[in-house]
This record gives C-alpha cells, sequence and structure tokens, in this order.
C-alpha cells in the first residue's frame, strides 16, 4: 500500500466558506464551513459583493481550522484543490486566490473542481461509485440529469430550461412570507398538508428530459394572490405540500424516464435540495418498485450543501486523471458540463 | 529582510521584491487582464528572477484600499494567505498613500485620488515633513466636487495624482493655479513604494485583515437605514 494522498481542498463559490481535508477521495479529516446565512438573510438572499466581503474575512482561520483538526503539515499534502466555477464571480475568486497562494508558496500542484462535479462526488464518502452512473443536480442554481460514463466524465442530458428547483422554493416561499432560504421550512410545512392545489406539472410527459418550473411558480403566486383579493386564507401547509409534491413530481418523473433511457447502477441525488425529505422518500418508494436494482446514493445533509469535502472528493478523480491548473486559473462563473 | 509588495487596487496591478529596503525587481501591468489572471504568475516569476524561493520571504506588504473591490480583494486574499501560510508579517497600506508617494521631494499638498463612478472619488490629502509622508486628510470617498471645495479652503499649492483627463477639466475649472497634476507614469501604483510605506509600519493581525473599501455596499446601506442600531453588528457568519 502506497502512502495515503491528502488534498487541501477549498469551496466558496456562493455563500459558505469552506476548507477541508481529504484522505485518498473518501476519508474526511476535516471539513469546516462557515456560512454567511444570517447575514444574506436581512436582504432576503444572497448579495454577491457583501459574500465577497465576508469570504475574505474568514478565509484565512478556516483554513487553518481545517489544518488543525486534521492535525496534518503543509509536507503532509499531496496537492491543494478549488472550486473555480460555477457560481459567484467575487466569491469563487476568494478561494481561487487562496489555493492558488497555499499551493505557490509549499510547491504543491493545483487542481480546479467544477463545483457540480464536487456536488456529485459527496457521493464518494457515502459508497463506492459504480460507473455509468446517473446523478440528479438539484439546487439553488441548478437542476440538471448528469451521467458519468466514467470517472470525472460528465454529460448534461436533461436541465432546467428556466427557473432552477431550489430557486423556484426561494420564490414561492417569499410569497407566503418564508424568508430565505426557504427550501426547509417549506419542506417541513409540506408534510403537514395535503396536495389540494393540483398545481401543473410542466413538461412531465414529453419525452426530452428537460425541467421548466417558472409555470408551477407562476400558478403559486397566482393562486396566493387570488386568494388575497377575495380576502381568503389558504392553508400555508396545503400550499407547500401541493407545490413539492409539484416539484417532486417532476423531479422523480424525469429521473426514471432517464433510468429507463440509460442503463446505470447507481443514482446520485446531489446538492442542496438532495436534502429535501420529501424528494428522498418519493425517489426511494419508485425506485423500489420499478427498479429495485438502482442504488439511491443520497449524501448526508452536511455533505448535500457546500462544503470543502466534496471539492476534495472529486480533486482525488481529477489527481488520478492528472487535470491540474497552474497560477493563470481564474473563476469561471458559468462553468458547465457538456450537453448531449 | 526579504519583502514581497503588491498593489492590486486599479486597474494597473504591481508586484516588487526587495532585499533589506533595496528594491530586486518590480513589475507593473497595465493591461486589461483580470489581476486573478496575472498577479500569482507575476509574483511567481520575479521572485524567482529576485533569486528567492517563496520559503525565504520575511514579509508581504499589501496596499489595502481604497479601489476597486474585486482587485483589492485578490490582492489582500493573496497577502495575507501568504503570511499566514509562511508565517510571515503582512504589513498594509494606504493605496492612496501609495500613488501620492509617487510625488517625491515636493512641499506642496498632495492629493491622491481614484474614480469611484458618479462624479465621486477616493481620494485623500498627503505631505511630505521631515522625508515622511504625511496624511493630512484621511482618505475617504467624496464627490470630486466637495473633495476640490476641501482643497480650495486649504488656500496652498496642491498636486493632483491619478485624476483622468475628464477629472483634470473639473479640478483645474474649480482650483485654478492652486493646482498642478502629475504626469500619466506617476499616476500608476508601484509596488516598492508600497513597500517603503509598509517599512514604516508595524505588521498587522493576518486573520482580521481585510480591504478598506470606505463603502458600506448598496444592500447593507439601504437594510441600515431601515435597522439603525445595527451599524456594528459583524457576527454574520457562523461555523456550522
Ligand atoms: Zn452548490
Amino acid at each position: 500500500m502506497s502512502k495515503d494522498e491528502l488534498i487541501l481542498a477549498f469551496e466558496s463559490s456562493c455563500d459558505e466558506t469552506s476548507v477541508a481535508v481529504i484522505k485518498n477521495g473518501d476519508v474526511i479529516l476535516s471539513n469546516i464551513i462557515a456560512t454567511q446565512i444570517n447575514s444574506h438573510k436581512r436582504f432576503g438572499g444572497v448579495v454577491p459583493e457583501v459574500a465577497s466581503r465576508h469570504h475574505v474575512e474568514e478565509i484565512t482561520m478556516i483554513i487553518d481550522d481545517a489544518l488543525k483538526e486534521a492535525g496534518v503539515d503543509y509536507a503532509d499534502l499531496d496537492a491543494v484543490a478549488v472550486t473555480y466555477g460555477p457560481g459567484l464571480v467575487g466569491s469563487l475568486l476568494i478561494g481561487v486566490t487562496a489555493a492558488k497562494t497555499i499551493a505557490y508558496a509549499h510547491h504543491l500542484p493545483l487542481i480546479p473542481v467544477n463545483h457540480m462535479a464536487g456536488h456529485i462526488y459527496a457521493a464518494a464518502f457515502v459508497t463506492k461509485l459504480q460507473y455509468p452512473l446517473l446523478a440528479l443536480m438539484v439546487s439553488g442554481g441548478h437542476t440538471e440529469l448528469v451521467m458519468l460514463t466514467g470517472p470525472a466524465e460528465f454529460t448534461i442530458i436533461g436541465e432546467t430550461r428556466d427557473d432552477a428547483a431550489g430557486e423556484a422554493y426561494d420564490k414561492v416561499g417569499r410569497v407566503i412570507g418564508i424568508t430565505y432560504p426557504a427550501g426547509k421550512e417549506i419542506d417541513r410545512l409540506a408534510h403537514l398538508g395535503k396536495d389540494t392545489f393540483d398545481f401543473p406539472r410542466a413538461m412531465d410527459k414529453d419525452d426530452n428530459l428537460d425541467f421548466s418550473f417558472s409555470g408551477l411558480k407562476s400558478a403559486f403566486i397566482n393562486t396566493v394572490h387570488h386568494a388575497d383579493q377575495k380576502h381568503e386564507k389558504l392553508s400555508r401547509e396545503d400550499l407547500a405540500a401541493s407545490f413539492q409534491a409539484a416539484v417532486v413530481d417532476v423531479l422523480v418523473d424525469k429521473t426514471m424516464t432517464a433510468l429507463k433511457q440509460h442503463r446505470v447502477k447507481q443514482l446520485i441525488v446531489a446538492g442542496g435540495v438532495a436534502a429535501n425529505s420529501g424528494l428522498r422518500e418519493a425517489l426511494s418508494a419508485r425506485l423500489a418498485v420499478e427498479m429495485p436494482d438502482v442504488e439511491l446514493i443520497v449524501p448526508p445533509l452536511r455533505l448535500c450543501g457546500d462544503n470543502g469535502a466534496m471539492v476534495g472528493a472529486a480533486a482525488h478523480i481529477l489527481r488520478g486523471k492528472q487535470v491540474f491548473a497552474d497560477a493563470t486559473l481564474n473563476a469561471q462563473p458559468n462553468l458547465n458540463f457538456a450537453r448531449a | 529582510m526579504n519583502i514581497l509588495a503588491l498593489d492590486t487596487s486599479l486597474q494597473a496591478m504591481s508586484v516588487a521584491v526587495l532585499q533589506d529596503g533595496t528594491l530586486l525587481g518590480e513589475t507593473t501591468l497595465n493591461r486589461m487582464k483580470t489581476h486573478s489572471q496575472q498577479l500569482l504568475p507575476t509574483i511567481e516569476n520575479l521572485v524567482k528572477l529576485a533569486g528567492l524561493t517563496p520559503e525565504e520571504l520575511d514579509g508581504v506588504a499589501v496596499a489595502y484600499g481604497p479601489g476597486s473591490y474585486t482587485g483589492l480583494r485578490i490582492g489582500v486574499t493573496t497577502a495575507k494567505t501568504l503570511a499566514y501560510t509562511l508565517q510571515i508579517a503582512l504589513y498594509g497600506v494606504s493605496s492612496l498613500a501609495v500613488l501620492a508617494a509617487n510625488v517625491r521631494a515636493d512641499e506642496r499638498l498632495i492629493v491622491p485620488l481614484m474614480d469611484a463612478r458618479r462624479g465621486n472619488v477616493f481620494a485623500g490629502m498627503y505631505q511630505w515633513k521631515n522625508g515622511k509622508l504625511d496624511n493630512v486628510a484621511l482618505d475617504k470617498h467624496v464627490s470630486l466636487e466637495q473633495l476640490c471645495a476641501e482643497t480650495a479652503a486649504l488656500t496652498q499649492p496642491a498636486i493632483f495624482v491619478g485624476a483622468n483627463a475628464q477629472m483634470r477639466a473639473q479640478i483645474k475649472d474649480a482650483l485654478g493655479s492652486q493646482v498642478s497634476f502629475t504626469d500619466e507614469v506617476s499616476g500608476l501604483p508601484r509596488a516598492s513604494r508600497v513597500a517603503e510605506l509598509a517599512a514604516q509600519t508595524t505588521p498587522v493581525d493576518v486573520d482580521s485583515f481585510v480591504p478598506h473599501y470606505l463603502r458600506l455596499t448598496e444592500a447593507e446601506n439601504n437594510w441600515l437605514k431601515t435597522h439603525p442600531g445595527h451599524e456594528h453588528d459583524d457576527n454574520y457568519v457562523e461555523k456550522v
């Protein structure tokens, strides 16, 4: 057995500053996460300039915590990895700048990581991945079905044509007085209510694997405004349950269609919305009935949100493929996988 | 003492390496490329050309602002991460002082300024006294009109550094023969000046070091209008 591989991994694409130390791609030695959520709550959403400022305040303390908690020194490290996109450019730049500086100062190779690849490879902490596999990527900024034909070989086979699922959660949350971020509270309310409003399931019966959530969002907002005008009070629980049912139905239906078109052994649910219990329950129920052979992998809650550990897991795969960057590495806010 | 000095507060970027106060090398780039792409490669190259390795650095000095927010963050993050990771001293100096220091052997009032858009500038007032650059009026965000009025009130000859053609015209209109301007090259930040000014300061705390933006974000300003009394709240980020 050769020496253990240790990667120092950075993530700062949105409103979390995180640094982790990952051993051999699947063991977390440390995963320090500082969240700015209480700051952005003041504004009802992430303000990019405020986010960038917080990242600079935190960065060296988070690096120090990550190294100390892992009990490792620079001499033990094999590489430095960083998310360079997609995300908010100002936020990405802090992680990229800090990671490049550490790599330079200690003569370490630098591994550039796509944030979405990070979310998907959070699954590597749960079980050994077997290719080809399918990932349903759902977060505040993304709703995509991604095929992995091999290690770090990504192809988008379906994606949202308008809003991301997480974005729709935040927008309808605002209409019924739930402060940003709304996902967790809507999920909670949904379990207390019933699907009585029968909101549209857009593109659900189409052959393609794309999503659309703007129609659902509009239907929800219209329903609430209509009731307001008539001074009617609608059940927030039922509204939440109906909205969540519509989102989950579409996500699950499209995922099942994708699984029928592409034979895989594993399905990964990745991204912040993977934390949603309604989605987890519905997917595992459908898989158990229709495709019991497909293993459903949902990373633990802490690894669904943005964190450095997932970046380290993806970086391990990239290191194996000799994917490195030099000191000119820049943030790429619109980085994406190729579309099939 | 080997010092690496940086200034990324404006479009032009400057990096210098000094040994015991002697300049070993300096690179100033004034291209449209992003600082993110060119800062670290420039540092890498210059440290190597100076015959040093990163381990041989004893301190990092950086211009902390004011200036372009993104530019400042790249310079400050590079400097504080380097100081943290190599466990060396970190020094911060005003990027307006850096511009002022381009005016040498001159007893006039020195007014360095940077465009802050919408008729506003970041500006300060400096003067050489006994071989030291003295800060006469604090760096601030101010309308160019107000800056001219404040300069006029001081009724002494002033030299402006960093003004673009449009600003020069307005300043000349307001102040007439009281003012003169440096040439264009003297309006570019020089990292050797960052190091020179840093040598007169003491090291700062690395973890708490942030750019001096001199302005709150618009979102925070608006929020504070409806939430008075929260000006000094700073517990917004928590480890989870
Ligand atoms: Zn994310």
